[in-house]
Order: C-alpha cells, then sequence, then structure tokens
C-alpha cells in the first residue's frame, strides 16, 4: 500500500511539476535559439516554436489517427487487404440497422428532451429568488461520470416481478397507485428512453446554464412593454424570449447531438447493449475486443466522425461570424 | 441628493413592476414556486439515494428501497469498509488522482502556450490553424482508438499512466485553447507594448503578465479539464490494460456493476466515494465552472 501511494506521489509531481517544468525550459530554450538568427527571421520563426507542442500534440493524438482509421476502414477484419466500401455497406445492413436506429432515437430524443427541461428549468428559475440554489442543484450531476451516473440510476429502475416489494424508486411510486411495475431496463423502446434520462439527469446542468445566461440578456424593457400591452407569460416566451436566445439553443442543441452521438458509458454499463438498446460506440468496442474486426470498427468511427462533420461546420460558422463581429 | 431621487425613481419603477406582477393571478406565482420546488428535489433526489444506500446495512438494502430510512432509520459505515477493504477502492482513487491531477496541469499550460501564440503573433496558416482546432473540438475520441492502442503499443505507452496523460491533454487540448483565445483576445494591446518598452523578453511578457491575468479562466478550464479526466472511461479502459497499477475509479466501478457478488451496499458506497470529489470540486469552484461552460459554449 506505502509502495503504490509512493507512486501515485512519484506520478503526480512528475506530471504536474517534472513536465511543465521541462516544457518551460524547452521554450525558453527555442527562445534563445531564436535570438541566433537575424530579427526578421525570429520573428517569422517564433509562432512556430511556440507553437510546436500543441501542435505535434493534437497531431498526434488526433490527427494522425483520423487518417489512419480512414484507410483501415477500407481493410479488412486484420488490415490484410483493401475491401472498399464492404465495411459501410456491413454497418448500413442486418444488425447494425438496429443499433444505427438507437443511435437515431438517442440523437432526436436526447437534444430535444435536454432543451425542453433545460427552457423549462432557466425560464422558472428566472422567476424565483432562490434560482442560485436551484442551480446549484441542477448543475450537480453534470460533475459526476456517466459510469457514477449510472450506478446511481440501478435505484431508480430496479424492477422486480409484480406482487413483490419493489426496491427502486420508480416502480415503488407507481406501486402506490396500483400500477404494475415496468422493466425499464428491459422492455424495448422503454429501456433506451430510460437510457436517454440518464443522460439528460447528467447533462441538464450545463444546458441550463447556457439557456439562463442568454435569457437574462434579453432586455427587460421589451419584456415589460409587452406585459404592459397584455402579452401572456406565454406569449412573451414565445414572441420575444425564444426568437434572441436562439442562437444559445443552437449551441445547445449541437452540444448535444455530438454528446449523444458518442454515447458510450451508460449504455456499456447499464445494459452493455442487450435488450435492444445497443449502440454504435458500444459496438466499437466490441467489434475492436471481442470480435477483433478491424476493419468494421474503423467504418463505424468514420461514420461517427462524418455524422459529426456537419455539427462542426455550424460551429466553424458561428466562430467566423464570431471572428468578424 | 442625486441618489435619493435615483432611489426614490427606482422604488417607482420596482413599485410599478410589482402592480403588473399582482395583475398576474397569485395563484400562478404559488404554481411556480410549486413546480420549482418538486423539480429540484426530483432533480437532487438520485443523489440523495446513492448517500443513503450507501449507509444502510446490506440485508436492508436488498429487501427494501432506500426512502424505508425515513420510517425505520437504520445506518452504518460497514459499507465504506468493505468497499475501501474488498473492492479496492482507495487505490482506484489514488490512481485516479495520478492520471487527472497532471493530465489538468498540462492541459492548462499547453493550451495557454498554445492560446497565446495564436492570439499575440501574426504568421500566415494562423486562421487556417484556429479553423482545424474548430474542426478538432468535435472528433468523436473513437475513431482515435485503433491507431493509437498501435502507436501506444509499439513505444511502450501502453498500460502506462503517462500515457493516459499524453491522451487526455491531446484530445482537450483544441477545446482549452478555444476557451482561452477568447480570453487573450480581450487583454488590452497597451499591456503587450508597455512590456516590450521595459525591454520584456516574450517568454517573460508571458510568464509574468499573462499568466497572472488569466488566472481566473485557467481554473476554469483546469476544473472542466479535472471533471474530464477524473469521469472518463472509455480511454483507461482501453489504454490501462496490463498496467499493474488498480484500474482508475471509473473502470473499478464499471466493473462491479457487472459482478453482484458483494452486494449493492458497498457498490453504493464506492460511488458515492467517486463522486464525492467532483462534486465538492463543483460546489467549492461553481463561479470558475460557469465560467468556462458559458465561455466554451457559447462562443462555440
Amino acid at each position: 500500500m506505502t509502495d503504490f501511494l509512493g507512486i501515485v506521489l512519484a506520478l503526480i509531481v512528475l506530471g504536474a511539476i517534472g513536465i511543465p517544468i521541462l516544457v518551460y525550459l524547452a521554450l525558453g530554450l527555442g527562445e534563445s535559439i531564436l535570438t541566433l538568427v537575424p530579427a526578421k527571421a525570429g520573428q517569422k520563426l517564433r509562432p512556430w516554436v511556440w507553437l510546436l507542442l500543441p501542435v505535434a500534440l493534437a497531431a498526434t493524438i488526433l490527427i494522425f489517427p483520423v487518417i489512419v482509421t480512414l484507410g483501415t476502414s477500407m481493410m479488412d477484419a486484420r488490415s490484410a487487404s483493401f475491401v472498399g466500401l464492404d465495411n459501410y455497406a456491413w454497418a448500413f445492413s442486418g444488425s447494425m440497422l438496429g443499433i444505427v436506429g438507437n443511435n437515431i432515437v438517442w440523437l432526436i430524443a436526447f437534444p430535444i428532451a435536454t432543451l425542453v427541461l433545460a427552457l423549462f428549468a432557466a425560464t422558472l428559475f428566472d422567476k424565483v429568488r432562490y434560482e442560485p440554489l436551484a442551480m446549484t442543484i441542477v448543475i450537480l450531476p453534470t460533475a459526476i461520470s456517466f459510469t457514477a451516473g449510472s450506478v446511481i440510476w440501478t435505484q431508480m429502475y430496479s424492477f422486480q416481478p409484480a406482487g413483490t416489494p419493489q426496491i427502486g424508486t420508480f416502480n415503488a411510486f407507481l406501486g402506490l397507485f396500483g400500477i404494475n411495475p415496468v422493466p425499464w431496463l428491459i422492455q424495448p423502446v422503454v429501456n433506451n428512453l430510460s437510457l436517454i434520462f440518464i443522460a439528460v439527469w447528467l447533462q441538464l446542468g450545463i444546458a441550463t446554464l447556457i439557456l439562463s445566461s442568454a435569457i437574462k440578456n434579453v432586455g427587460s424593457e421589451m419584456i415589460e412593454a409587452a406585459r404592459l400591452d397584455g402579452a401572456s407569460e406565454w406569449r412573451v416566451f414565445f414572441s420575444i424570449i425564444l426568437p434572441n436566445i436562439l442562437p444559445s439553443v443552437l449551441v445547445v442543441l449541437t452540444t448535444m447531438i455530438i454528446a449523444a452521438l458518442k454515447v458510450f458509458d451508460i449504455v456499456y454499463v447499464m445494459t452493455n447493449g442487450n435488450f435492444g438498446t445497443d449502440v454504435i460506440a458500444n459496438k466499437l468496442y466490441y467489434e475492436l475486443f471481442a470480435a477483433n474486426n478491424l476493419g468494421h470498427a474503423s467504418a463505424i468511427a468514420v461514420i461517427l466522425l462524418f455524422t459529426a462533420l456537419p455539427i462542426a461546420f455550424i460551429n466553424i460558422f458561428q466562430f467566423r461570424s464570431e471572428a468578424r463581429s | 441628493m442625486t441618489a435619493a431621487t435615483v432611489q426614490q425613481s427606482g422604488a417607482v419603477s420596482a413599485a410599478a413592476t410589482q402592480s403588473v406582477g399582482s395583475k398576474r393571478p397569485r395563484l400562478l406565482r404559488w404554481l411556480v414556486h410549486l413546480v420549482v420546488i418538486v423539480f429540484i428535489a426530483l432533480w437532487f433526489m438520485p443523489i440523495m439515494a446513492l448517500l443513503v444506500s450507501s449507509f444502510r446495512p446490506q440485508a436492508d438494502t436488498a429487501s427494501s428501497g432506500w426512502w424505508t430510512v425515513l420510517v425505520r432509520p437504520v445506518f452504518t459505515a460497514d459499507n465504506y469498509f468493505l468497499a475501501l477493504d474488498q473492492l479496492k477502492v482507495a487505490g482506484s482513487l489514488g490512481t485516479s488522482l495520478a492520471i487527472a491531477i497532471p493530465s489538468t496541469i498540462l492541459t492548462v499550460m499547453l493550451s495557454m502556450i498554445g492560446a497565446y501564440a495564436l492570439v499575440r503573433m501574426k504568421f500566415p496558416g494562423r486562421t487556417a490553424l484556429s479553423l482545424l482546432l474548430v474542426a478538432l473540438l468535435i472528433t468523436p475520441p473513437q475513431i482515435t482508438l485503433v491507431p493509437l492502442l498501435r502507436l501506444y503499443n509499439a513505444v511502450g505507452l501502453a498500460g502506462t499512466i503517462p500515457g493516459i496523460w499524453l491522451y487526455q491533454v491531446g484530445f482537450t487540448l483544441p477545446f482549452g485553447i478555444f476557451l482561452l483565445r477568447g480570453f487573450l483576445a480581450s487583454i488590452p494591446q497597451e499591456l503587450y507594448e508597455s512590456a516590450n518598452l521595459d525591454g520584456a523578453s516574450e517568454l517573460r511578457t508571458f510568464f509574468s503578465i499573462v499568466m497572472p491575468l488569466s488566472r481566473p479562466i485557467m481554473a476554469s478550464l483546469g476544473i472542466m479539464a479535472f471533471l474530464w479526466s477524473w469521469n472518463d472511461l472509455l480511454i483507461p479502459l482501453l489504454f490501462m490494460g496490463g498496467s499493474g497499477m488498480s484500474p482508475p475509479i471509473t473502470v473499478n466501478l464499471a466493473g462491479l456493476v457487472a459482478q453482484t457478488t458483494q452486494g449493492q451496499g458497498p457498490l453504493m458506497a464506492a460511488t458515492f466515494l467517486s463522486v464525492a470529489v467532483p462534486l465538492l470540486l463543483i460546489i467549492s469552484l461553481q463561479r470558475y465552472f460557469v465560467r468556462g461552460i458559458l465561455g466554451g459554449a457559447v462562443k462555440g
């Protein structure tokens, strides 16, 4: 045990103090080399001295693997021979259709449920004096890992056959009204929605924060004027607040779509893809480590990337318009 | 005098708003309170249930729901001893710290260096590089797994904690640079110019002027990087295989869910220990977390 503690401490000292000092020294070395070359050339080279480490790291961890995976997605299971688009054809056929379908359910239900609940929470919290407390409670789950969140929710979804005492919160609650218990994680369709709701619980805080800050930026004069004119709260929300916070709504939707695309932990921990809940990220893990099919796994990964790309374009577009303004 | 007038007119306008407010039915106001309170109570319930279950005796957890403590409060700390003793939770927490602390510090440092170069220095390709960074923000981790596993195996980083740092820092870097870039661009140009006049080198300007000024935003990035690193399951699950260290807490928990021999109690205790660190962090540093979310999201 003391050995282990020593290793942990040594690693922390190495990574949190040692490497930063090395990075500092490397920058210093780069700068002193720059003083040796003519000033004009130095000015030209300086950005690359500074960018060397960040760019090299991003290239190694992100750009290089993307390029390699694009290649292996067109090779067979062992990356031995070229098979063209066979892996992509496989990814959209047979048992994969159900999995892709589940991801589509995630892609639609998760962002919309999060958005609607976040709009609801941000609007109502804005009207009460204990808003900071309410906000803190909604933010708390965002600190929790998807893994721990899944364990937490086993207590909500736990299911015992009808007639026996229910120890799951939801089924016990239904029992109060004499409703038969629901096998939340086993019954098809219901189980997908149950898993999605765990993600909503975990991520709502982020969406609520973004929308709440946007709502507070809508001019209160405009809202008060509309109220004086006799507009209902409902009307104020849909005709004034919502149109004014559309950019933030877009941000929330794109963020949540990306999260839905990559969802892995919840499915892996709760059902491991059984009972018709499999998603592509979990299937990729299976293809990689159980089926050892590199071609299939790579094709799935590339599909994930290309589904995410349009969202990146939306992001880039916003980034550019921000840079211009 | 002026202040009093302002105050008075403020009071008048507040009264006006209130009279408008009271036109709306009082019932509606109470309804808003009711809905908000029920909502936050429901949202907090799963965490409450976790905390309660982690302190209930094994036999009780197996036979009744967590709410039973309301009528029959029986608590024990046994689950925590079991979790620390048999489930190797202490070791896992140690490994998680050994991953998350360096990963956080390196992410903040390298993001600062990258963002500083992007904001302060003019060079051909700067716009292209900025756009590439934004595109990299969305790269799914899954696409990187196979090539990096091979690379790690080839260079001996597989199964090591520095390998995990490298991955997490590289993966979070685009977000970090993106978040810091916005802040650094808002530092007035004159500050740099006066530093230049004083003869400060670029390195000195960076470490003794820009870094101290950027402390709040670095804290924002730091807390987010820490949460991501601490909560990551996929990367340690794949890259830590075959190492002599205890698995990090997320990997340990995911394994415990699958095997139910130890019962629910110790699992709940282990889970509570795993969320205690991030929960404390987010409660005590909420200001910085909120800033990080808003700075990273609204601009992207």
